[in-house]
C-alpha cells in the first residue's frame, strides 16, 4: 500500500511577468518502509516539492494538481487545522541545518516534548519520559543529561539527531529528509543516514530523501527520481539507475562523479556543459536539450513525456537508443 | 547565523548559568554599573519610604523654607508650606516607579501584541494594525496623554493608563520588524512542519528569540513614563492626593529665585531615575547584543 501518492503536482510562482513554473507534473508514490531519493541540482524544485507536501508553500507560490494523497487523504483539499494536525504526526520533515531549525532559547528536551504535547496532549511528566526515550532511540548518548542542554551546546550530529527525534516523535507515516546531512561531516553523515534507515525499518516509515549527492543515494535509497528543471527525467530503482542510467542527464551526473582512482592516474572529471535554464527562460522542448549531446529538432520542439521503460520511467525522446550513442557522451565529458 | 542576539543571550562559553553570564557582562560595563547602583538606590528609597517616613509626606511638619543642612531632623529642608522634602523624595520614588513600571507594562502588552500579530500574519491584519499604529504616532504622545488625563480627572490609574496607551507605537514597530525577520526562518518553518499552532509558534518560538530588543526598549519605556508622569504633575495634572517629584518641581518653581532647592532637589531625583534607566538600557543593549564586539 502506498502511504504517499502525488498525482500531477505542479508548483508555480505568480509574478508580474506571469506564471513561472518551478515544478511540473510531478507524480510518484511512496510505500511503507521504502526510501525514495529525489535527486537534482540546486534550484531544480526538490525543496519546493518537500514544502508543498507539507502544505508550507506561501504566496506567490501556487500549487496545482490532481492530489497529494497521504494515507488516502488528499492534502490539497484539507483545511488548515486538519493539515496542522497531520504535520508532525503523520508527515514530518528533517531540515538541512539543525542549528537554524532548532529554537536557541529552549532546551532540546523541551522542544521534543513540545511536539508530543502538541499532537497527543497528556501530562508533562509522561511527555518528558517519552522525549528521553526518543533521544535514546536516536542514539544520543547520556540522553537524560542532554535533555536539559541548549542546541548550541550540542555538536552538529547530535543536533541533527534531536531534529530526527522531533520528526519521529509521533511515528509519522512519511518522513521527508531535505538534505539532512549537508551541514555535517562526512563521518557523521553516514551515521545519521544509517540511523534514518534503521528507524525507517523499525517503524515502517516511508522516507523521501532529498539530496544532490548521488553517492549517498546508491547506499541509502531504494528508488531514485532524478529531477531536472522542475521535471522528473528518470525514475528507476537505485541499483538499475547506477548500473545503466538511461537519461542523458542522469548519465552526465553519474559520469561527473569523482571515482576512487584505481589507476592512480589523475583523471579529468566529466562535466555537463552549460547551466540549468532559469525559470523564465525554459526552452520550448526538452529542458535539457541545450546541454544534451543527443538533442535533435524533436528534442528542441517537443517536451518528452514520461514513458515506462526498463523497470522505471524515463522522459527522453532518445533513451531507447542511448547505448548506441555512448561515444557521444564521452566526447562531451572530455571536450 | 539567523539568531545572533538570542544565541548570545545564553551562549557564553564559560559553562556557567546563562542568566548569571548576562549579569556579569552587565556589571563589567562602568556605565551599566552606575545605572544599576542608581536604580538600586531609588528602589531602596521607595522601599524605605514608609518605614522612615510613616506620616503623610504632604503634612506640614516643619517651619517653611528650611534650607537643606540647617536642621538634622530635615536633611533636605522643607518647602514653602513646611513639608519635609526628604519625605517627599522618598514617597515620590514610590509613585514614580509605580507609574513608570505599570505604564511601561501597559505599553509592552499593547506593543508586543500588535507588533507580533502584525509581523506574523502580515497582509490585511498587518495593514490594519499598522494604520492604527500610525494613527497613534501622528498625535504627539505627551499631548495625547495630557488630553486623556485632563478629560478623565487625574488619579494614579488614569495617569498610568494615559501614559501606557500612548507610548506603545514605537515598540509595536520594533516588535513587528523583529517578528517579520523570524517569520520565514527555518525555525518557524520547522515548527510549522511539526504541526505547531500559530499561538505556540509566536509565544514559544518567536517572542523568546526577539526578547533582547524588547528588554532594552522596556527600560527606556519606564524612563520615559517616569518623565511623562513628572511632566504631567509639573503642569498640575498629577494625582492631588499623592506626592510626586514632578509636582514638587512644579510647586518649587515659583520660589526658585529665593529658595532654589525646593525645585532643584526633586529635579535631581527625576534626573537620577531617568539617567539610571537609560544607562541600564544602554548596558543591556551592549550585553545582549554583542555582534560588533565579538569579531
Amino acid at each position: 500500500m502506498s502511504l504517499l501518492d502525488v498525482k500531477n503536482l505542479s508548483i508555480s510562482f505568480a509574478t508580474p511577468r506571469g506564471r513561472l513554473a518551478a515544478v511540473r507534473d510531478l507524480s510518484f508514490s511512496l510505500k511503507a518502509g521504502e526510501t525514495l531519493a529525489l535527486v537534482g541540482e540546486s534550484g531544480c524544485g526538490k525543496s519546493l516539492t518537500a514544502l508543498a507536501l507539507l502544505g508550507l508553500l506561501e504566496p506567490p507560490a501556487v500549487m496545482e494538481g490532481n492530489g497529494i494523497f497521504l494515507e488516502g487523504r488528499n492534502l490539497l483539499t484539507l483545511d488548515e487545522p486538519t493539515l496542522r494536525s497531520l504535520r508532525g504526526s503523520r508527515i514530518a520533515m528533517i531540515f538541512q541545518e539543525p542549528m537554524t531549525a532548532l529554537n536557541p532559547v529552549l532546551t532540546v528536551g523541551e522542544q521534543i516534548m513540545e511536539v508530543i504535547t502538541e499532537h497527543e496532549g497528556g501530562g508533562r511528566r509522561a511527555a518528558r519520559a517519552r522525549a528521553v526515550a526518543l533521544m535514546e532511540k536516536v542514539r544520543i548518548p547520556d540522553a537524560e543529561r542532554r535533555f536539559a542542554e541548549y542546541p548550541h551546546r550540542l555538536s552538529g550530529g547530535l543536533r541533527q539527531r534531536v531534529m530526527i527525534a522531533m520528526a519521529l516523535a509521533c511515528s509519522p507515516a512519511v518522513l521527508i529528509a531535505d538534505e539532512p546531512t549537508t551541514a555535517l561531516d562526512v563521518t557523521i553523515q553516514a551515521q545519521i543516514l544509517d540511523l534514518i534507515g534503521t528507524l525507517k525499518r523499525e517503524n515502517g516509515t516511508a522516507v523521501l530523501f532529498i539530496t544532490h549527492d548521488l553517492g549517498l543515494v546508491g547506499q541509502h535509497a531504494d528508488r531514485v527520481m532524478v529531477m531536472y528543471a522542475g521535471r522528473v527525467v528518470e525514475e528507476r530503482t537505485a541499483a538499475d539507475l547506477f548500473a545503466d542510467p538511461l537519461h542523458p542527464y542522469t548519465r552526465g551526473l553519474i559520469a561527473a562523479r569523482p571515482g576512487l582512482g584505481g589507476s592512480g592516474r589523475r583523471e579529468r572529471l566529466m562535466e555537463i556543459p552549460g547551466t540549468v535554464p532559469g525559470l523564465g527562460a525554459m526552452p520550448v522542448g526538452c529542458a535539457f536539450s541545450p546541454r544534451c549531446a543527443f538533442a535533435d529538432d524533436l528534442c528542441r520542439s517537443t517536451v518528452p513525456t514520461s514513458i515506462d521503460q526498463a523497470g522505471g520511467r524515463i522522459a527522453c525522446h532518445h533513451s531507447e537508443g542511448i547505448h548506441d550513442r555512448e561515444p557521444a557522451i564521452r566526447r562531451i565529458g572530455n571536450s | 547565523m539567523a539568531f545572533p542576539d538570542s544565541l548570545i543571550l545564553s551562549a557564553d562559553g564559560t559553562g556557567s548559568h546563562p542568566r548569571f553570564a548576562l549579569l556579569r557582562r552587565l556589571l563589567r560595563r562602568p556605565s551599566a554599573l552606575c545605572g544599576l547602583v542608581l536604580m538600586a538606590a531609588i528602589l531602596a528609597m521607595a522601599v524605605l519610604a514608609h518605614p522612615l517616613y510613616p506620616d503623610d509626606p504632604l503634612d506640614m511638619v516643619a517651619a517653611p523654607f528650611l534650607h537643606p543642612g540647617t536642621d538634622a531632623a530635615f536633611p533636605l529642608g522643607s518647602d514653602m508650606l513646611g513639608r519635609d522634602l526628604a519625605a517627599g523624595i522618598f514617597h515620590g520614588a514610590r509613585i514614580s516607579l509605580l507609574i513608570g513600571v505599570v505604564a511601561a507594562l501597559v505599553s509592552l502588552v499593547i506593543g508586543i501584541g500588535i507588533g507580533a500579530l502584525s509581523g506574523y500574519y502580515g497582509g490585511r491584519i498587518d495593514a490594519g494594525l499598522m494604520r492604527l499604529t500610525e494613527l497613534f504616532q501622528t498625535i504627539p504622545p505627551f499631548l495625547f496623554s495630557l488630553a486623556i488625563v485632563a478629560i478623565l480627572q487625574p488619579s494614579i490609574a488614569t495617569i498610568t493608563g494615559a501614559i501606557g496607551i500612548t507610548a506603545w507605537p514605537g515598540l509595536a514597530r520594533l516588535v513587528r520588524a523583529e517578528v517579520l525577520k523570524l517569520r520565514h526562518s527555518e525555525l518557524v518553518e520547522a515548527s510549522i512542519s511539526l504541526g505547531a499552532s500559530d499561538a505556540r509558534i509566536i509565544l514559544l518560538h518567536i517572542l523568546p528569540n526577539v526578547l533582547a530588543p524588547i528588554v532594552v526598549s522596556a527600560s527606556i519605556l519606564v524612563a520615559s513614563a517616569i518623565l511623562s508622569e513628572s511632566s504631567l504633575a509639573f503642569l498640575g495634572l498629577g494625582d492631588p492626593n499623592v506626592v510626586s517629584w514632578g509636582g514638587m518641581v512644579g510647586a518649587g518653581r515659583e520660589v526658585i529665585r529665593t529658595d532654589w532647592y525646593v525645585a532643584t532637589i526633586p529635579g535631581i531625583a527625576i534626573l537620577a531615575a531617568v539617567l539610571a534607566l537609560n544607562l541600564l538600557g544602554d548596558g543591556l543593549n551592549d550585553a545582549l547584543n554583542r555582534k560588533g564586539q565579538r569579531r
